[in-house]
């Protein structure tokens, strides 16, 4: 009976709390999109420009971008949060914390979006650009209109991936003082004690974001499937 | 007058002597195949001729112009007078057949879209295939994507074709249809030079048969004398090998 009364309280704790508090995090939610935005949006521009770079046959740009590669992706992104915002101002460069946390998140999704692209591209039959050189296609050409096309397509499924650690990543933006989910769900949870229903409601709307964004690559990735059989 | 005409050329693959000095003029409206077994280096000499393969030494004219291998413009240029054929076809798989056609004279030739579009439905009645004009590589036959890739190489106007072993990769019922397109453009005299297995082409079509042995020239000559007189010893094995 004192079970039965205890778990009766709790599960009305739990609702009273969510209803509560889900309407609380939008400011939160907000500043986790349009984190996890921009920081796509500038990791896939950077990952095309180094991947394109990578293709050029100038073996000191090869040397910078594979340096930039292996210096992100052999650091953690936490260390690389503090850099930007707390190191970095060491050496009199300053930069606002949210245009800190894009760059940094940005930065990072570029260098795992480059190799993604790198791979679609290395993928491509040799063929492919045979034939559009043997049309009299300049390199460039013959890059931007045969074969990014198609390694792009190839890499949707990659990307989609790389785009939900992007969301999660975005969380790591807290410890430079960001007002995202994660920062609003510990300051919560500090003041009310309610840990599980809170945490439970920035679950929850993580999973509704990558969700959605699952929904929508898988959207594009059929409307650019239809050449194929 | 000569439409191509070739040097002493040689090329390495590492330290593989692939092209051993070929000397070699074709010209203008003249049809050349050249036969060979596999590895005896009548690929690389097509592919060297569009600067494909980087030449190791020799010269090589096309249209009276000197192909300089190293400059990107020359090879750009040279590309637009010669045409090229693959084995494997390599239509862009992502454009529709006719915008296949359509990419070079767009995107090279900076020919407004409506003209292009209006060439390549030309090209494409010409190949008999227009009615599959808005479909994509993948939904035809390798014969029809082949013939595609024949008016995509006609769309830039190109002085001579290289056709690179143009029906190996073909079902044998599809092989016909492409070899028709080849010969009708034989007979409006286009220049054209073909890797091939297709002794039966080689005899009606070519004005000259070359074969090609170990990176050489081993016979040239009319498709009677090469195929009803052959002197070298290689070429008869091969030929007995070819046609039993």
């Amino acid at each position: 009976m004192e079970f039965a009364t205890g778990f009766f309280n709790s599960t009305v704790n739990f609702f009273t709390t969510v209803i509560d508090f889900a309407p609380k995090f939008i400011p939160g939610v907000t500043a986790t999109l349009q984190l996890a935005f921009l920081s796509i949006l500038l990791g896939t521009a950077i990952g095309l420009v180094v991947a394109v770079l990578k293709l050029t046959r100038k073996k000191i740009l090869i040397r910078i971008m594979n340096i930039y590669i292996t210096v992100i992706r052999g650091t953690p992104l936490l260390l690389q949060l503090y850099f930007i915002f707390y190191g970095l101002p060491g050496m009199g460069i300053e930069i606002d914390r949210f245009p800190s946390a894009v760059i940094g998140l940005a930065f990072h999704n570029g260098a795992y979006i480059s190799e993604i692209f790198r791979g679609a591209i290395e993928s491509i039959d040799y063929g492919q650009r045979e034939a559009a050189r043997s049309l009299g296609m300049s390199r460039w050409q013959s890059t931007k209109r045969i074969i990014l096309p198609q390694a792009f397509k190839r890499s949707i499924p990659a990307l989609g991936n790389q785009f939900i650690i992007a969301v999660k990543d975005s969380s790591l933006a807290s410890v430079i003082t960001i007002t995202e989910i994660m920062l609003l769900a510990r300051q919560f949870v500090a003041a009310t004690f309610n840990v599980f229903p809170i945490f439970f409601i920035a679950g929850v709307y993580y999973l509704v974001i990558t969700m959605g964004l699952t929904k929508l690559l898988r959207m594009i990735e059929l409307k650019l499937k239809v050449n194929e059989r | 007058m000569s439409m191509i005409e070739i040097k002493n050329l040689h090329k390495y693959f590492g330290d593989l002597e692939v092209l051993k000095g070929i000397d070699l003029t074709v010209n203008e409206k003249e049809v050349v195949c050249l036969i060979g077994a596999s590895g005896s280096g009548k690929s690389t000499l097509l592919r060297c001729i569009n600067s494909l393969e980087k030449k190791t030494d020799g010269d090589i004219w096309i249209d009276g112009e000197l192909v300089e291998h190293e400059k990107e413009s020359s090879i750009n240029h040279i590309r637009q007078k010669v045409g090229m054929v693959f084995q494997r076809f390599n239509l862009f798989p992502h454009m529709t057949v006719v915008q296949n056609v359509m990419e070079g004279p767009l995107t090279v030739k900076k020919l407004p879209k409506e003209e292009a579009k209006k060439l390549a439905m030309e090209l494409l009645v010409k190949v008999g295939i227009d009615e599959k004009a808005d479909e994509y590589p993948a939904m035809l036959s390798g014969g029809q994507q082949q013939r595609v890739a024949i008016a995509r190489s006609l769309a830039m106007e190109p002085k001579v074709i290289l056709f690179d072993e143009p029906t190996s990769a073909l079902d044998p019922e599809l092989v016909g249809e492409v070899l028709k397109v080849m010969k009708d453009l034989a007979r409006e005299g286009m220049t054209m030079i073909v890797v091939t297995h297709e002794m039966g082409f080689a005899k009606e079509v070519a004005d000259r048969v070359i074969f090609i042995h170990e990176g050489l020239i081993a016979e040239e000559g009319t498709p009677d004398q090469i195929f009803n007189n052959p002197q070298h010893e290689r070429l008869q094995n091969f030929l007995g090998q070819i046609l039993e």
